[in-house]
């Protein structure tokens, strides 16, 4: 299975109508061509991967800037790296992933970040119960409950699920669908919610563990 | 133009009638039976349309055999064959959930007069 990817801009979401005339919720994304900026070979670094360039960005650091000319990139917001399979081809450096690299009905994975949330509860933060709304339960019902035992062990395990900073972090969604791809205004559908705030970048690739081994790719 | 906005208009419908609350309309719905599709009719009074762009809906109410029977189409769905407007409404509110709590004589609307718009 080939290994494809693409970063974009997450644009908002809408609903369109499938071909039974079905509601069908999707996000769309802008994905202006990409720029092959480095490809990592097994000689060079021991393994295989392309690095892609999305966006652009008006300062550059000199090292940066050196870094991209290779590949005709003045500038770019966001760099990711994808790792390929031993059977994908090595592209070269300079040139372009677009849009049409994804069809209609494949099975992907999308990367970004997630809202913040800031400092939350258990509940929100860790989907716990909380406990009950009455009989004679103290203001307690967003509670966790308890965290351990009594003087054995005598101190709470570490790990345990708390409340605190919530959000903000790498995420990835697994298994979407590419609803459809507007290859006019390079745009990605993607069936369902993606992770972060709208004109956030995410990064879509084809599905690790598609479940129609294949029909991802 | 934004470009969610590019992704709806792909899908909008540029053949809806002019309708608003109140208006008694005829909406052919397109049944699937098996292999076979047929037109069916449902009629009644628009009593709300909310929602913007490609996702706008409108509810139709109408009594059959005396159970107030209420359908909420989206507005740009292909499933719609055709809606015509059997009358013009005259109402002074958007939405006309008060109909639901009337019966009979009550739960008629006026016919408005003047020419259409």
């Amino acid at each position: 299975m080939a290994s494809k990817g693409i970063l974009g801009t997450k644009l908002g979401m809408t609903q369109v109508f499938d071909e039974n005339s079905r509601i069908v919720p999707v996000t769309v994304v802008q994905a202006d061509p990409n720029t092959v900026t480095q490809v990592k070979t097994p000689d060079t670094d021991g393994y295989r991967a392309v690095q892609l360039a999305y966006g652009t960005r008006k300062r550059v650091n000199k090292p940066a800037a050196g870094h991209l000319a290779k590949a005709g990139v003045e500038g770019a917001k966001v760099l990711a790296e994808l790792r390929l399979g031993s059977d994908d081809e090595l592209p070269e450096v300079g040139s372009t992933v677009s849009v049409d690299t994804f069809a209609k009905g494949d099975t992907i994975d999308v990367t970004g970040t997630s809202k913040g949330k800031g400092y939350a509860g258990v509940m929100k933060r860790h989907n716990f119960s909380g406990m009950g709304d009455g009989h004679g339960v103290k203001k307690k019902n967003r509670h966790p409950g308890s965290v351990g035992m009594a003087a054995t062990p005598g101190r709470t395990f570490k790990g345990m699920k708390m409340a605190g900073r919530t959000g903000g972090a790498r995420v990835t969604v697994q298994n979407l669908e590419v609803v459809d791809v507007d290859t006019e205004h390079q745009l990605i559908l993607v069936k369902g919610a993606l992770p972060g705030s709208d004109g956030q970048v995410v990064f879509i690739k084809s599905a690790v563990k598609a479940a129609n081994k294949g029909g991802g790719a | 133009m934004n470009k969610v906005d590019v992704v709806e208009k792909a899908h909008l419908r540029d053949d809806i009638p002019e309708f608003w609350p109140g208006d008694t309309v005829k909406v052919n719905v397109k049944v699937v039976e098996g292999t076979r599709s047929r037109i069916q009719v449902f009629e009644g009074v628009v009593i709300g349309r909310k929602g913007g762009g490609l996702r706008e809906t409108f509810t139709v109410r109408k009594v059959s055999f005396g159970v107030g029977v209420e359908r909420t189409f989206p507005l740009h769905s292909p499933v719609i064959d055709s809606i015509e407007v059997t009358r013009r409404g005259k109402v002074r509110r958007a939405k006309l959930y008060y109909l639901r709590d009337r019966v009979g004589k009550k739960a008629r609307i006026k016919e408005k007069r003047e020419p259409a718009r």
